[in-house]
């Protein structure tokens, strides 16, 4: 895995993160209640998304479907985020897919466990009248 | 606050070099895949700050600052962050 040297050259904490700062600093500064973000806390949030950007993949890959696999999918990070407690906060910007047929599928079968239900609801009220 | 939808997305090829040098040589990341990462870790820094931010909050600060984000990866649990996070300091 690259890491970085740790030096203390007067932009040392500039070179320790690839991520842009000024765009983690919008990102953060969009969030309501937050007024000011002193420059440690900034670099340490940046470093902070890199380790997870790492992290989410590695831990995606590894626990993807099948040995030997070459590549990283969506369902893959679908399937983390719906497995893993730690990423379970992703688990509505990554949800699953299904194939639009099997979703009517679900939508109708709902529907007509509903029906039935109502059926029978309307069934007992005229077997006590 | 409008903010222009791209503003909150992170540099494409920075994401995907991290992911890259991540993963095993050799193994491909769909595009698909990329930007879900992407969006992803969006969505990580905006938890991370209100979390960090409920720490500023408690200590009685506006400003957030080191101590917060590290309380803020202790409580999302992911503690294994603290340490390289405290070597970048240095």
């Amino acid at each position: 895995m690259a890491d970085v040297a740790v030096g203390k050259d007067k932009c040392g904490e500039q070179r320790l993160v690839s991520l842009p700062l000024s765009r983690i600093r919008v990102i953060m500064k969009s969030s309501p209640e937050v007024s000011s973000i002193n420059q440690e806390a900034l670099v340490l949030t940046a470093k902070a998304t890199e380790l997870f950007v790492q992290y989410l993949a590695t831990y995606s890959y590894r626990h993807g479907s099948g040995k030997e696999r070459k590549a990283l999918t969506y369902s893959d990070l679908a399937n983390t985020a719906e497995e893993s407690e730690t990423f379970q906060f992703l688990a509505d910007i990554l949800p699953k897919k299904i194939l639009a047929s099997k979703y009517l599928k679900m939508l109708k079968e709902k529907r007509e466990d509903e029906e039935a239900n109502d059926g029978d609801k309307s069934d007992n009220d005229e077997a006590e009248s | 606050m409008a903010e222009r939808p791209e503003d909150l997305n992170l540099p494409n090829a920075v994401i995907t070099r991290i992911i890259k040098e991540a993963l095993p040589d050799g193994v491909n990341i769909s595009k698909e895949a990329r930007s879900a990462i992407s969006r992803a870790a969006s969505v990580f820094v905006l938890y991370a700050t209100s979390c960090a931010n409920n720490f500023a909050m408690k200590g009685k600060r506006k400003t957030l600052n080191a101590s917060d984000v590290l309380s803020a990866m202790e409580e999302m649990e992911f503690q294994r962050f603290i340490t390289p996070l405290k070597e970048a300091l240095e």
